[in-house]
């Protein structure tokens, strides 16, 4: 082992430098949310300055979301987008995905052109709503559930994991005298744990977070998924609306943390939750790129 | 009629192809009839008529907006936002990438990475909340700006800070996400070249310069083709989120001018006809650097 040169130990202190800023300028905004959500409303308006902790400590903000009939059904309709939506993602997606790697099938590749052609080259915006709206999906959860059936590009990802497996296994289950609909669902789902939790995760997280969909669809407050609800209360400063009976001077303290607050039970489950899945997000991210 | 090649074929994998049916369906419904429907551009498009039903009008829509005042203002958006966007969103995750690479400590690589890829689960929604509470009147950057004796500024309320706010925004919730694809790729150099870069005495930067980069060229330049592919759809729903009339000056893009027109005026055969003119754009820009990049690095998409 050679000793590092004086150049190289100047590098690599800067390089942690740079690094130790990255992760404060990343965090801090995070952080500044969190500290604003627990403070108490009063303290927080008329705070200036850099918040490096929260003002007092209050949790009415929380209360106040988790009270909130809108929230609620935000969360509601969400729960019910995901699992509904997912089932449909995943089984979608398998389908397609074991009809592109078989091998000697003829219009494989025209199908699979006529697929890959729809990431390059869309119709537009004003197209695709007139679309679902004649499908008569307007103000119906399923308009944010058919529409995004199927990504694409998770497909592709699934079809070139199985891909990779091996011929044999499937030809002797033939020999065994099991259909496709067996070899998909009994031997290649289970073989493929991996990329099935990558496009869980990645079909969740696209659920989880959408609300442009929601907002040209969805007329009725009743069928609002979260973010649109959340995105409602911190853009449009619609809160007052929202609290109900409390008092004018009461309810603007406990506005101005319940945004924070609504921003943190959103975010929070999903960045709670990624560090331990961030391995099978980095793989789906990779088998995308490499045979994209 | 079974007799044929492709009636065999049928038959033989009748059941995969039963597989696919529901696949096919999904894109003609959702993708293939909404290009279809993209006929409405040279239409004048009447909802009580319908798509088939409405009168031709050729080329007009596309005539009204090469004549209206919001065309050059929104392709010079779209175009300056967009290449603002590359120009600096682009190597950041590549500058990212060769420094975490570098990192002695594994431990603290992976803290870094975990942290640094957070930002990109943070729904729009919430980034655009955080972008707008920083940057109020009486919001932290404004305190800091007041604190040296500056004057508070409205930024999300001035034509000027808008390009500079979209385009931090940006790199800070992208560029840790962007920076898995190159670390995989930085993997996959051969250490040889680094043993026989250090025997010819190349110090860290020109290790990097000489034998990193060069390694990941391959990957730099797809990602490329890639983002020019997208050039002409700037993050429109973070768009949405963040502007308000009186920034449509340097913020109004051609999809946001689409979709206000479309969704929210009803202009619907004008907004398709901009919208496919977006699409056309796209596409051709994508076409280009993908054959210059065959003809130039031998690396393209097809």
């Amino acid at each position: 082992m050679i000793k590092p040169s004086l150049g190289e130990r100047i590098f690599d202190f800067f390089n942690v430098v740079v690094m130790v800023l990255m992760i404060i300028l990343t965090l801090y905004p995070m952080l500044y949310i969190l500290f604003s959500s627990l403070s108490e409303g009063n303290k927080l308006i008329s705070f200036n300055g850099i918040l490096l902790w929260p003002q007092g400590f209050s949790l009415e903000g929380y209360k106040a979301v988790l009270s909130n009939p809108t929230i609620l059904s935000g969360f509601k309709n969400t729960l019910f987008i995901l699992v509904v939506g997912l089932g449909f993602n995943m089984t979608l997606t398998s389908l397609g995905a074991y009809f592109l790697s078989r091998e000697g099938v003829m219009l494989q590749k025209p199908i699979m052109f006529f697929i890959v052609f729809t990431m390059f080259f869309q119709g537009g915006l004003v197209p695709f709503f007139l679309i679902v709206k004649s499908y008569g999906l307007l103000d119906s959860l399923w308009s944010l559930i058919l529409p995004t059936a199927v990504s694409t590009f998770n497909l592709i990802i699934m079809r070139t994991y199985f891909m990779a497996i091996p011929k044999e296994l499937e030809e002797s289950a033939f020999l065994d005298g099991a259909g496709h609909f067996t070899i998909l669902f009994r031997i290649f789902i289970p073989l493929s744990m991996p990329v099935v939790a990558v496009l869980i995760l990645y079909y969740g997280v696209g659920h989880w977070n959408s609300w442009f969909n929601a907002m040209i669809f969805l007329r009725d407050q009743q069928l609002f998924p979260i973010q649109l609800v959340v995105r409602n209360i911190i853009l449009e400063n619609d809160n007052a609306s929202m609290l109900g009976t409390t008092t004018l001077i009461q309810s603007r303290d406990v506005a101005e943390t319940l945004k924070y607050a609504a921003i943190i039970v959103t975010t929070a489950p999903i960045l709670l939750l990624y560090p331990f899945l961030q391995k099978y997000f980095v793989k789906g991210v990779m088998v995308g790129a490499l045979k994209g | 009629m079974l007799k044929t090649r492709l009636g065999k074929d049928l038959l033989r994998n009748k059941w995969l192809y039963v597989m696919i049916l529901p696949v096919v369906i999904y894109y003609v419904l959702f993708h293939y009839v909404p290009l279809y429907g993209t006929i409405i551009a040279f239409k004048q498009f009447v909802p009580a008529k319908g798509i088939l039903g409405s009168d031709w009008v050729g080329l007009k829509h596309f005539e009204d907006f090469f004549s209206s005042i919001y065309f050059f203002r929104v392709i010079k958006n779209t175009v300056l936002l967009s290449f603002f966007n590359l120009l600096l969103g682009f190597p950041a995750p590549i500058i990212l990438a060769l420094l975490l690479n570098e990192l002695k400590s594994p431990i603290f690589r992976r803290i870094t990475q975990t942290i640094t890829y957070m930002p990109h689960f943070i729904t729009l929604v919430v980034v655009a909340g955080i972008i707008r509470y920083f940057t109020l009147s009486d919001g932290l950057l404004n305190d800091v700006i007041a604190f040296f004796g500056g004057e508070r500024i409205s930024f999300l309320q001035q034509p000027e800070s808008f390009r500079p706010i979209y385009i931090i925004s940006e790199i800070w919730q992208q560029i840790g996400w962007g920076t898995i694809i190159y670390l995989a790729a930085i993997t996959g150099i051969d250490q040889q070249q680094y043993e026989a870069a250090k025997m010819d005495g190349a110090n860290k930067l020109q290790q990097i310069r000489h034998v990193t980069l060069p390694g990941i060229l391959p990957t730099i330049m797809i990602m490329l083709i890639l983002s020019l592919g997208n050039i002409m759809n700037v993050g429109f729903e973070k768009i949405i989120l963040l502007y308000s009339a009186s920034i449509y000056e340097t913020a109004d893009v051609i999809s946001t001018y689409v979709y206000r027109k479309g969704i929210l005026e009803f202009s619907y055969s004008y907004s398709a006809a901009v919208g496919l003119l977006n699409s056309v754009i796209n596409f051709t820009i994508l076409l280009l650097a993908n054959s210059f990049s065959k003809r130039a690095s031998k690396n393209s998409l097809w």
